[in-house]
């Protein structure tokens, strides 16, 4: 009875995903038809494919009944997968980073007049979306998966759903990244991809939502932990941003080119308020679920207060929404708004603080353990540079700081403080934790190499914001500089002259970055595939434990 | 109460969380489209001309408003280097905005009329064989490309369904608009003039249009729609 239920399968999920392929397929094959517009018949051809391979893998694991994976306890092999994008995708992006800096470093070597797509103005977005939404995606949607079942004792919810979530993300990558190639782009920062692939990304994340939400649904633990909510407030934002600021019009339903829907001044708040909170919910709330169960788990400690747990939660999330504003200080936006966006970006810094605290006291009574453990050091100085940028950030969002510090390098150094520091080092730190775990193995290759990495890509960071910080501030006084007879100073070309040097110490901390990326690939495929003692079965353990609190 | 109630049930979590995230942007954002003095009462601005709006599309396409921006702010500096700074108003046309957030090249706010279309060829073509010290990416490319404005009366139609006031007549005459005011000889420069006030036509040779021409005439208009003469900016409805 059960062999046969598993081998034909009649589940909702396997009629529903494979009709969604099949629509896919058929817009995909009607826009090669019907395009006239070069581009977008690439685009769809990209498209095809990565429809034929989600196809190619449901048949392979389910054409035979359902895989062994499926009757097992938990979902492990799409947090595989995922970790797997995540550091394909994140040396990739890394690189395309490193390439990036080096034009910028060196415009007589690193430019070709005949190949135009190269130029930095294209793989600029395609360096940005790489690391935030293809390497911090995958992390995301890896962890998000292995904690949201850990924490609840319940299988991920939807079957297969997992698996659409996964390839469907990865499919809007690969065609985002290949468009920005080839010139199709909304040109919004962050917000990029043209309509057909947001429409495929709003259809991947309410299956994202879906996921998430029915196995909390399930759940066999009455409370639902801290990471979770931290989880679901990145998922369900973030729907709500992608949504608002990708409203368009398409040229017509066969082009590759959108207009949005507002313009200007509007435009120009909702997407900043979109921008800001792509830092607030994805690199910044989905990552604090990552801190909020991969400290307290390698540390074997509590997290260190429960009610700093739903302060830092709720604070974080009403306050970083009204941010956004502060990208247009002394712009043609309204005051009223820049003095709101600025006053509540100064409020900030509490929650943030809050959070950082939260997660650095947790290793209260394991301290020892940063002297030991390098992973759990990595997690550390991940949650210290998390509160390093959410302090400079304020500070920055100040009127008048912002005055200088707007339009240079500064920005650039702080965005990289977080991402490089906070975003690249949590995630680091939870894979390193991950591989072990999900390949059934007793520990990691090797924890020299980890030292490396750390060490190496340490002084990457360092480099890197130091160089963007004296950059930046040296570009907003040359061009407010003025001379004793009252004249401008400095012509702007002066102030790009004068960021060379900066430019080129902040591509060799970028490469020491990547360096450090291409070790712990190395290393985790050392330890999966290598010769680390495998352990029997992996000890289900419940969720950390929260502070004992008494109740109000 | 006690935050247990969240903890217990999915659903109050997620209308928690919504409600939370929902509220800066009611509050901040939603004003901007009934608050009359957002926009400045100003004459002159008009919507792009389908040239110009093809440039814009190369602009938005290369990338341009990754290292320029388009929003002179409202400092000493600035105005002295850049020019009157910004009006809302200016970019009121703009699906979407190109303020832009970095300068690791100039401001290009008002670049409009401060060289010529000879230096602009020459600058896209080779930036550093006109300024040295540039580190822009060469766009030798763009002038080798015929510009495909198949679709031009779409375009324009797709501004319109999102509030550009585009006339019939201006779709309609898309397609010879932007052939007229890529040549100054062009017998249709005097309609298009007609329907776009103070648009340029440019001498760009008579050859096949290319992207670099489109690309210069979205440069060329850049920052000098405002007529500053006539605009007060101490009146009330325009201080913000």
């Amino acid at each position: 009875m059960d062999a046969a239920a598993a081998k034909s399968p009649l589940r909702l999920d396997l009629a529903v995903i494979p009709a969604i392929l099949l629509l896919g397929f058929f817009a995909g094959i009607i826009e090669v038809a019907k395009s006239p517009d070069p581009r977008m018949v690439i685009q769809a051809w990209t498209f095809i494919a990565c429809i034929a391979a989600t196809a190619i893998f449901y048949l392979v694991t389910y054409g035979d009944g359902l895989p062994q994976d499926e009757r097992s306890g938990y979902a492990n092999n799409v947090v595989k997968a995922g970790v797997i994008a995540a550091m394909f995708w994140g040396i990739a992006g890394m690189a395309i980073g490193l390439a990036a800096a080096l034009q910028l470093s060196f415009p007589n070597l690193f430019y070709f007049p005949d190949y135009g797509f190269t130029n930095f103005g294209r793989i600029r977005p395609l360096h940005t979306s790489a690391v935030i939404f293809a390497f911090g995606g995958n992390v995301l949607i890896a962890t998000s998966f292995y904690v949201v079942q850990r924490t609840t004792r319940a299988r991920l919810f939807g079957g297969s759903l997992p698996w659409f979530v996964f390839w469907g993300y990865n499919t809007f990558i690969v065609l985002a990244g290949t468009g920005y190639l080839l010139g199709i782009t909304q040109g919004r920062e962050y917000a990029e991809p043209e309509w057909y692939s947001d429409l495929w990304l709003t259809l991947v994340w309410v299956c994202y939502l879906l996921t998430f939400l029915g196995t909390l649904w399930k759940r066999k633990e009455s409370h639902i932990y801290v990471a979770n909510w931290f989880y679901l407030a990145f998922i369900v934002t973030i729907a709500m941003l992608h949504i608002v600021n990708h409203l368009g019009v398409p040229v017509t339903p066969f082009s590759s080119k959108s207009v949005s829907l507002f313009s200007g001044v509007q435009d120009a708040l909702v997407q900043w308020w979109y921008g800001h909170n792509a830092v607030g919910f994805f690199l910044t709330a989905g990552f604090l679920g990552i801190m909020y169960y991969f400290i307290p788990k390698r540390a074997q400690r509590p997290i260190y207060s429960y009610r700093l747990s739903i302060v830092h939660f709720w604070t974080l999330i009403f306050i970083y929404i009204w941010a956004g504003p502060h990208h247009l200080l002394y712009t043609a936006l309204p005051e009223w708004a820049q003095t709101l966006g600025m006053t509540f970006s100064v409020i900030l810094w509490m929650p943030s603080w809050g959070g950082m605290i939260n997660g650095l006291m947790t290793l209260s009574g394991a301290w020892d353990k940063l002297r030991t453990d390098p992973v759990l050091r990595m997690l550390a100085v991940s949650v210290a540079f998390y509160g390093m940028s959410t302090f400079e950030g304020p500070v920055m969002s100040v009127n008048v700081v912002n005055a200088l510090s707007h339009y240079t390098n500064w920005t650039i150094g702080h965005v990289h403080s977080g991402s490089l520091g906070w975003v690249g080092y949590v995630s680091f730190g939870a894979i390193y934790c991950l591989v072990p775990w999900l390949w059934k193995k007793e520990r990691l290759y090797s924890n020299a190499l980890v030292e490396w990495h750390f060490w190496i890509s340490t002084l990457g960071i360092v480099l890197y914001i130091t160089s963007m910080w004296v950059a930046g501030i040296m570009q907003g006084l040359m061009w407010r500089a003025y001379n004793d007879f009252g004249f401008l100073e400095y012509s702007f070309v002066e102030s790009v002259q004068a960021m060379h040097p900066y430019y080129i110490i902040r591509a060799i901390g970028g490469a020491l970055y990547l360096g450090g990326t291409v070790i712990m690939a190395y290393n985790l495929w050392k330890t999966a595939t290598g010769a680390v003692p495998a352990v029997s079965a992996v000890p289900v353990t419940p969720a950390p434990a929260l502070a004992a609190e008494p109740a109000q | 109460m006690k935050h247990e109630i969240f903890e217990r049930n999915s659903m109050l979590l997620l209308i928690g969380i919504l409600v939370v995230v929902a509220i800066g942007g009611m509050v901040e954002i939603a004003p901007l489209f009934w608050i009359n003095g957002t926009i400045e009462k100003v004459g002159g601005v008009r919507p792009y001309t389908p040239l110009e709006l093809e440039g814009r599309n190369i602009y938005i396409r290369e990338g341009c408003y990754l290292c320029h921006s388009q929003m002179i702010r409202s400092l000493r500096d600035e105005v002295e280097r850049y020019g009157h700074y910004s009006l809302a108003a200016e970019s009121m046309y703009d699906h979407p905005f190109q303020w832009g957030s970095e300068r690791t090249g100039p401001d290009l706010a008002r670049i409009g009329g401060k060289y010529s279309d000879e230096w602009q060829f020459a600058h896209l073509t080779d930036p550093r064989a006109v300024v040295p010290e540039s580190i822009m990416p060469p766009y030798r490319f763009l002038a080798e490309t015929p510009l495909d404005y198949r679709d031009i009366q779409d375009q324009l139609r797709a501004n319109r369904t999102v509030g550009v006031p585009y006339s019939d007549a201006d779709i309609a005459n898309a397609a010879k608009d932007l052939e007229a005011q890529a040549d100054v000889n062009n017998d249709g420069v005097d309609a298009l003039k007609k329907r776009y006030s103070n648009a340029q036509a440019h001498d760009f040779g008579g050859k096949k249009i290319t992207e670099a021409d489109a690309l210069v005439a979205y440069l060329q208009v850049l920052g000098t729609m405002v007529d500053f003469k006539t605009y007060q900016a101490d009146a009330p409805e325009n201080r913000r």
